[in-house]
């Protein structure tokens, strides 16, 4: 197919038609608002089902349950809509259900404001709701991979029967980029009659499925929960990707860097290198499962004298690189988030203050 | 001839958890004969709410989704809209419905979801141990109203289906009860019309039944009958408050 020009927000929307997402819920928040106004026009073209909530902690519940009956369904919101979601997040994780959600993160806490951040790197690595549960959460650095995580997140959430979140930003929603769509993500999970509540009809059983994540005995619920450890375990080995630049010189400096905020990590280190620097970036494409190995990898590699964490937010990311360093070097860290995104120049300020 | 009073194939044979005369096995058994009336089990799913109907599915042959405490009307709105062929019901109790999940429920009312909601008035948070509800009467006690519910502080009682029955969009809204044999029969025929409504595609469809928590009400299963009786229902008045036919 051919490349066409496409604002991030449009895209997603888009991304989910083609991988076969016939149904979208959502309530309206900027800056990511555009994801509804394309899909109430074009899911009625694809015989698809749109609805508008009345909150975003409904919304969350309505994905549950038409996930709960093993449909295909999506929802994309901003920041503080997420956190209204968070709850049903933890529901549809326990009672292990595919869904897709979409943060096109703002500026937090509260209200904060609706420039791009990256503030909401903690709620959802480490859990926004309540209990053990993760998500798969992926994070584009532009309009095209913006495309393929959405299509990817259907496959993946299905595969693991959990929700999975795209972590994108006020800037990657709405810029325009050229992009273009895979087609081969269509393919759904076999396996939905063996627990969605399609129907017993539907899937010609008497055989009834319950949808549920309330386990009063105390080892059924710590059973229920070793299930889910041992899929996340599954996706921290299968399941990790990132992205390396410049890495095959000899850098003195790596930069661990996500999303918007690595594409102007990618220009600074372009620059850097006209002045002989040579500093490297590892780009975790996936956020959880995060990419540790790798970066021990990167940051212990002979000339590399420190690492640093640079991130749209006060320092969330920095504590899992910390983690992935394992102290083998010292790991700084530089992060903005009020909304304006840090400069090239800036960045190459601090980079060369670490030299 | 046949067994004049049988189980419904919709229930299953398990032992109750619900307590010596609660009413919320007699619910229990009027939405399954009205599913095996219509022949629907096999595409009927059921939401539990948070609240001691729970575990609802371990009763009910039937396909289940167990929701957060309130959210039951967003689920089955989820399910609804992405598998109309399915015949979808709630069941909540006034805690569940009335409380947390105001917004939940009004606004799938007013959306004119066609699904049906049992809603399982005993005035009374029964799961967690008889705390007030929105629906507990004026002077009624419950554990955080220990002097009696004080309408001064707390306002009065909500009145779910007169609420409903307001809403412009159409939809069958009707209030039943089940503490005498002619109310339970008339509560049947509710239902059953509740969910024939929604066989038919024609409209969202809400029973709100006058039940009882002789647990938490501190009350003999008898004298639990005998006080709705004469306290909820002057009350909560019987009677339909909007059916579809009407506009
Ligand atoms: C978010 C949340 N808040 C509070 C609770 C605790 N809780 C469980 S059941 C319940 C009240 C249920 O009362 P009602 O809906 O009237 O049902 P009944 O038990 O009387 O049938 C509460 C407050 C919960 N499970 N989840
Ligand atoms: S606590 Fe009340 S509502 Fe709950 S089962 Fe017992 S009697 Fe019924
Ligand atoms: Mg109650």
């Amino acid at each position: 197919m051919a490349k066409v020009l496409m604002k991030g927000n449009e895209a997603i929307g888009e991304a989910a038609i083609r991988a076969g997402c016939k149904n979208y819920f959502a309530y309206p928040i900027t800056p990511q608002s555009e994801v509804a106004e394309y899909l109430v026009k074009r899911l009625p073209e694809e015989g698809g089902v749109f609805v508008q909530g009345e909150s975003e902690v409904a919304v969350g519940y309505m994905i549950f349950g038409a996930a709960g009956c093993g449909e295909r369904v999506m929802t994309t919101s901003s920041s503080p809509g997420v956190s209204l979601m968070s709850e049903a997040i933890s529901y549809i994780a326990a009672a292990q259900c595919p869904a897709v959600f979409v943060n096109i993160v703002r500026g937090g806490p509260g209200l904060g404001g609706i420039l791009p951040s990256q503030g909401d790197y903690f709620q959802a690595t480490k859990g926004g709701g309540h209990g053990d549960y993760r998500l798969l959460v992926m994070a584009p650095d532009g309009v095209q991979e913006a495309v393929e995580m959405t299509m990817k997140a259907f496959t993946l959430a299905e595969k693991y029967r959990n929700p999975v979140m795209i972590l994108g930003d006020g800037l990657i929603g709405q810029m325009m980029e050229p992009c273009e769509f895979p087609d081969d993500l269509k393919t759904e999970a076999t396996n939905k009659d063996d627990w969605a509540t399609n129907g017993m009809d539907y899937r010609k059983s008497d055989k009834r499925n319950l949808v549920k994540s309330l386990f009063l005995d105390p080892t059924e619920l710590n059973n229920n929960n070793l299930i889910l450890k041992a899929k996340y375990d599954k996706m921290r080995k299968e399941e990790v990707r990132y992205e390396e630049y410049n890495t095959q010189t000899d850098y003195q400096v790596l930069i661990v860097s996500y999303g918007t905020m690595s594409r102007v990590c990618r220009t600074s280190i372009d620059l850097l290198k006209k002045d002989g620097i040579e500093v490297a970036m590892l780009r975790p494409q996936t956020l959880f499962p995060f990419p540790e190995e790798a970066i021990y990898n990167a940051a212990t590699k002979e000339n590399c004298k420190s690492v640093i964490s640079i991130e749209m937010s006060m320092g969330q990311m920095v504590e899992d690189v910390e983690r992935s360093v394992k102290g083998q070097r010292e790991v700084e860290f530089y992060g903005e988030c009020g909304g304006d995104i840090p400069s090239p120049e800036k960045i190459i300020e601090i980079i060369k203050g670490l030299l | 001839m046949g067994k004049a009073f049988s189980r419904p194939e919709s229930l299953s044979q398990t032992m109750t958890h619900y307590c010596p005369g609660c009413t919320h096995g007699i619910v229990h058994r009027l939405v399954a004969e009205t599913i095996d009336e219509l022949g629907i089990a096999g595409r009927t799913v059921g939401i539990a709410p948070v609240g001691c109907a729970v575990l609802a599915y371990n009763y009910f042959n039937l396909d289940f989704q167990e929701a957060a405490h309130g959210r039951a009307p967003a689920m089955a709105t989820g399910i609804k809209r992405v598998r109309p062929d399915l015949i979808v019901f709630t069941y909540q109790g006034d805690g569940d419905l009335a409380s947390i999940g105001m917004g939940e429920i009004i606004h799938a009312a007013n959306r004119g979801e066609k699904f049906t909601t049992i809603f399982i008035n005993n005035a009374i948070y029964g799961m967690t141990g008889g705390q007030m509800a929105p629906t507990t009467m004026p002077g009624q006690r419950a554990t955080t109203a220990p002097t009696g519910r004080d309408t001064d502080a707390t306002g009065m009682p909500i009145r779910m289906a007169n609420l409903l029955g307001e809403l412009v969009t159409p939809a069958y809204v009707t209030r039943q009860a089940v503490l005498k044999p002619q109310q339970i029969n008339k509560a049947k025929k509710a239902i059953k019309k509740a969910f024939e409504y929604q066989v038919e595609g024609r409209c969202f469809s809400f029973v709100e039944v006058v039940s009882t928590c002789p647990t938490n009400w501190g009350l003999t299963p008898l004298d639990s009958l005998k006080w709705a009786q004469d306290n909820l229902i002057p009350y909560y008045e019987l009677g339909d408050y909007k059916t579809p036919d009407e506009d």
